[in-house]
């Protein structure tokens, strides 16, 4: 069974100036465990695709299915990661990162001790009584991925999650953040305009059109001769330039 | 951040030079800013002693001395008391109810739209030309003058809470509902903490404001308060009094207004760990 179906999504965001057309009949499916981003141009509907999935935004035709199942508004199946961290500054690191059990009334001694873990795990708990801006950009995103990943969500969007940090960081934030997915098993909807990223990081890639996005090709992303897969380790990898150009021809982006 | 003090031997000849410098500067800033009030005080007194100006009118920094020395033949305390007590109330009602009407705006688009005009014009009519009005509604005593405290500071509070609600980075705001935040929830965890200092900024103008209204109320209804005392003295020609009744005055408006910046410090004390 697939994690997510989306299913002939239509958006049309409805304004005093007229009629915007974002989404026509977007179809796909993700697998469980599966890694799948989405390329596009900018303001081809990327973002308002996965609002529509994270149930914050209602789309005007269409269906998505977690599970097999139907869904209405926020699921606590899904955890979405923004482009910008998000911490809350007059918190603490620990206070952020239990805000997502604190909404959903989740907070109890199970869920608090998973969430110690997880800053265990991922080399944040020393650092749990500080306040957001003692940390380095780099910190700040991991424990935006803990807030999401403490409520437990089979399926994770990540809409340009990297994107605002430097490029080396990024990089590092990256192949980091793969690795804690994959360990966790989660199934990633990405969003990005960083082509190697999607590429290092993907199962597979689906190339929209400019607005109103329809889909334009599905990559299969293949690196056999790896042992252990992360993003870093692809980049490297000979066939990751041809991936590139394929894609790159296809955004056909003009300047 | 600031990593601690360095203890002196460790600080290179440079930064030693630097720190002297500033620490002159800011010595050598407040020996002027006192010089200068020493002399304006010495001139007033000489020129009155000498005659060249009439201290029946101006009154004398040794007469208004004398007036603060006789504090319990004027009641001086009990006016101060009053005042306090008045501008205390006013405050607190405005900042109480400022919050409440910024929330319900907030919350509702649409009567935050309703009533927008109206809040532009009552924050723009000089509230004093309510005075008689108020006196006709509420009686000429204590309450008049905290209703006009509040009338002062009501609207002020009530736009500027809700222009720093409305202002919350959406971001973060799509950041909770990713968790399945409802309204309340984003008010309380989001918004509200997001805007501790805007809530601290409109309660140090409220502070003045609530001075200026509870002032304003006792010119009106004249029975007691510092701003009775200026009035009387105004009347009887005891310039003594005035003079001594606005320094009060200064004095009164600048502890309150380190009031609300302790209290500012001690609830905003972790934000200031950055
Ligand atoms: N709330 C809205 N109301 C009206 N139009 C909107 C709204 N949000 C987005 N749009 C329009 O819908 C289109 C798609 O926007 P969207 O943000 O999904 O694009 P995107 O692919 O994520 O772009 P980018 O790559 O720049 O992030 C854009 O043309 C945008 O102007
Ligand atoms: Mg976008």
């Amino acid at each position: 069974m697939n994690a997510l179906d989306i299913k002939e999504i239509n958006m049309k965001y409805q304004d005093i100036s007229g009629e915007i057309d974002a989404i026509t009949d977007v179809s796909f499916s993700i697998k469980k465990g599966e890694f799948l981003s989405l390329v596009g141009p900018s303001g081809c509907g990327k973002s308002t695709l996965l609002s529509i999935v994270s149930g914050l935004l209602k789309q005007s035709g269409g269906e998505v299915l977690i599970d097999g199942e139907k869904v209405e508004g926020v699921s606590s199946k899904i955890g979405y990661m923004l482009q910008k961290d998000n911490l809350l500054e007059w918190r603490t690191i620990y206070g952020n990162v239990i805000l997502g059990l604190e909404i959903r009334g989740e907070l109890n001694a199970e869920s608090r001790s998973y969430a110690d873990e997880l800053l265990k795990t991922y080399g944040l708990y020393e650092f749990k009584d500080k306040y957001p801006a003692q940390l380095s950009g780099g910190m700040r995103q991991r424990a935006a991925l803990i807030r999401t990943l403490v409520t437990k969500p089979d399926i994770l969007l990540l809409d340009e999650a990297f994107s605002a940090l430097d490029y080396q960081t990024r990089l590092a934030v990256g192949d980091d953040v793969y690795r804690i997915i994959k360990k966790e098993n989660k199934t990633v909807l990405m969003v990005t305009h960083d082509i190697p990223e999607a590429i290092s990081m993907s199962d597979r890639i689906v190339v929209l059109t400019k607005r109103p996005a329809v889909i334009k090709a599905i990559h299969e992303i293949n690196f056999e001769n790896l042992k252990e897969r992360t993003p870093l380790e692809c980049r490297k990898q000979e066939s990751f330039s041809s991936y590139f150009n394929d894609i790159w021809k296809e955004l056909d982006v003009h300047v | 951040m600031y990593k601690g003090k360095k203890t002196p031997e460790n600080l290179s000849e440079e930064r030693k030079k630097y720190l002297r410098h500033i620490a002159y500067k800011k010595y050598g800033i407040l020996s002027v800013q006192i010089l200068i009030l020493i002399f304006f005080i010495t001139l007033w007194e000489i020129s009155a002693n000498l005659g060249l100006i009439d201290s029946f009118i101006t009154s004398q920094p040794s007469r208004i001395v004398d007036t603060f020395l006789n504090l319990t033949s004027n009641d001086l305390l009990m006016h101060i008391g009053i005042t306090c007590f008045e501008t205390m109330v006013g405050f607190l009602l405005g900042v109480i109810l400022g919050t409440i009407l910024a929330t319900l705006l907030w919350w509702s688009d649409t009567l935050s739209k309703i009533s927008e005009p109206y809040l532009v014009i009552l924050n723009s009519l000089p509230k004093i030309a309510l005075g008689p009005v108020i006196i006709i509604w509420v009686g000429a005593g204590v309450k008049a003058i905290i209703v006009m405290a509040l009338a002062i500071s009501l609207i002020v509070t009530v736009l500027e809470l809700l222009n720093g609600f409305l202002q919350t980075d959406k971001e973060t705001i799509k950041m909770a509902r990713t968790f399945g935040a409802n309204k309340a929830q984003i008010f309380s965890k989001i918004v509200f903490p997001a805007n501790m200092e805007t809530l601290f900024n409109s309660l140090k103008i409220n502070i003045g404001l609530s001075l200026v209204g509870v002032i304003a109320g006792e010119f009106l209804v004249s029975k007691a308060g510092l701003g009775y005392l200026i009035v009387y003295g105004g009347q009887v020609f005891q310039l003594d009094l005035v003079m001594a009744s606005v320094i009060i005055l200064a004095i009164v408006a600048a502890l309150l207004y380190e009031f609300v910046r302790i209290l500012e410090k001690i609830v905003c004390r972790k934000n200031f760990r950055k």
